[in-house]
């Protein structure tokens, strides 16, 4: 398959790269590990004029922890994060993610930028950033600002980015002591999307309780959901299997799935149930020490 | 756009329309017809080549992107007419029938036992599991990465 022709523009620094797309407008597509992009184009169901190939930029890629957040550059690839140390022994949400995202052959290439500013509701890392409550980075000609992931989703593919802003960086809250997360996915088979998927993270208080919680599902919507009414249920709350079970039917209730080839509604919003109840004891499990 | 490249050490030159991808440029423009192109949606990892090292789907990567890059294609595995041992490997152990994967098999399987020599049969399952065999059933080609692993190790 043969993708519409376009013209190519790898301009070198982010101050150039944003001036391209402001002037290109909506003719223009931004091209990072292109795992998403370049099947769409060779499918035609994106036939952008101009793209612009964010991959010379320097200074987009890295993984490091500072001011109190684990800062990754949106150029880093998937690979990257799964072989991270800091990322496995620290982050066990993002690394469990980065695993189970497309093939290892795709992850070599697919951007965790790229994850997030395509927006497909059935992404694995939007649900990751909604539970570990981060925030993006978005450099465009006026300069930077800070958006916080709950506020980035804007709709199905879409999202808060300017036609001439570009993704720059994920900042993810350092975990506080007793903090765990962990991502539950159920594929088909590896490299499908999601049937369904939950992401859990939580902290807990140094009496038992549930300090911080986020919760985040995936493809089951139109966008990423932030299951909050589960969230709320478990906050303040000793994480037993009671309040597991509770938070567990609240999130099955804020799913929205459609049915298709992987299932019918009942079945994902029951399979919804079951994962978050699984993420949610693998997370607690991490808080208090485990594995 | 003109685009240099280094394909198997050799360096190549040529103009590119930017839509041409990289494994379209690999076997149309190079003749190199060992890369496969199977699925040609990103599934399948029959056009599996090393990139920088890395393995990457070519059907899924633009030539101007691998501009002043790297590259490693099925070809570049055979040294003074002699097979490399994951080649051998996949021979002695039938690791393959129709053959069609067996590019991107080999290329991943290269690439993955530079990172991890003594892989388990579970660590193997894992590296292949962006490239799809209709054939086998992947025993025989598990034995033979793990094979090549021995070899390479001194050990077979």
């Amino acid at each position: 398959m043969i993708p519409a022709a376009f013209e190519y523009h790898a301009p070198t620094g982010l101050a150039e790269a944003t001036a391209l797309l402001a002037r290109l407008g909506e003719d223009a597509k931004v091209l990072s590990g292109g795992q998403s992009l370049i099947p769409l184009m060779k499918l035609r169901l994106a036939s952008p004029t101009h793209v612009v190939d964010i991959n010379g930029i320097s200074g987009l890629a890295g993984i490091r922890e500072t001011d109190g957040a684990l800062r990754i550059g949106a150029l880093t690839r998937e690979s990257e994060l799964e072989e991270s140390a800091l990322v496995r022994e620290r982050y066990p949400l993002l690394y469990e993610t980065s695993r189970v995202i497309a093939d290892p052959l795709v992850r070599n290439l697919a951007t965790v930028g790229g994850n997030l500013a395509h927006a497909d509701p059935a992404n694995d890392h939007p649900a990751t950033m909604l539970a570990l409550g981060a925030e993006v980075v978005a450099a465009g000609p006026r300069g930077q600002r800070r958006i916080p992931i709950t506020s980035f989703f804007t709709g199905p593919f879409e999202t808060a980015l300017t036609r001439d802003e570009i993704l720059s960086e994920i900042r993810v809250p350092m975990p506080a002591a007793r903090s765990g997360g962990a991502y539950v996915k159920l594929e088909r088979k590896v490299g499908d999307f999601a049937t369904a998927a939950v992401a859990a993270q939580l902290t807990l208080s140094l009496g038992g309780t549930v300090e911080q919680i986020g919760i985040g599902l995936t493809n089951v919507g139109l966008t990423p959901i932030k299951a909050t009414a589960a969230e709320a249920s478990l906050r303040g709350k000793r994480p037993d299997d009671a309040a597991i079970r509770a938070a567990a039917a609240l999130a099955a209730a804020a799913s929205e799935p459609v049915e298709d080839l992987r299932g019918s509604v009942e079945y994902k919003r029951d399979l919804v149930r079951v994962l978050t109840a699984r993420a949610l004891r693998r997370a607690l499990a991490r808080a208090q020490g485990g594995r | 756009m003109r685009v240099q490249l280094t394909v198997n050490g050799e360096k190549h030159e040529a103009d590119v329309e930017p839509r041409l991808l990289l494994v379209h440029f690999i076997r149309e423009v190079l003749r190199l017809t060992g890369t496969h192109i199977g699925c040609d949606t990103t599934h399948c990892g029959a056009c599996t080549v090393l990139l920088e090292g890395r393995p990457v789907k070519s059907c899924t990567v633009f030539t101007v992107q691998a501009a002043g890059k790297s590259l490693m294609t099925v070809e570049g595995l055979e040294q003074d007419g002699k097979l490399h041992p994951l080649q051998e490997s996949f021979m002695t152990e039938h690791g393959l029938q129709c053959g069609y994967c067996t590019p991107g098999m080999l290329m991943t399987g290269y690439a993955f036992l530079q990172k991890n020599p003594r892989p388990t049969e579970d660590d193997v399952r894992w590296a292949i599991s962006g490239n799809l065999c209709r054939c086998t059933g992947y025993v025989n080609i598990v034995k033979a990465v793990q094979r090549a692993a021995a070899t390479l190790q001194g050990g077979a």
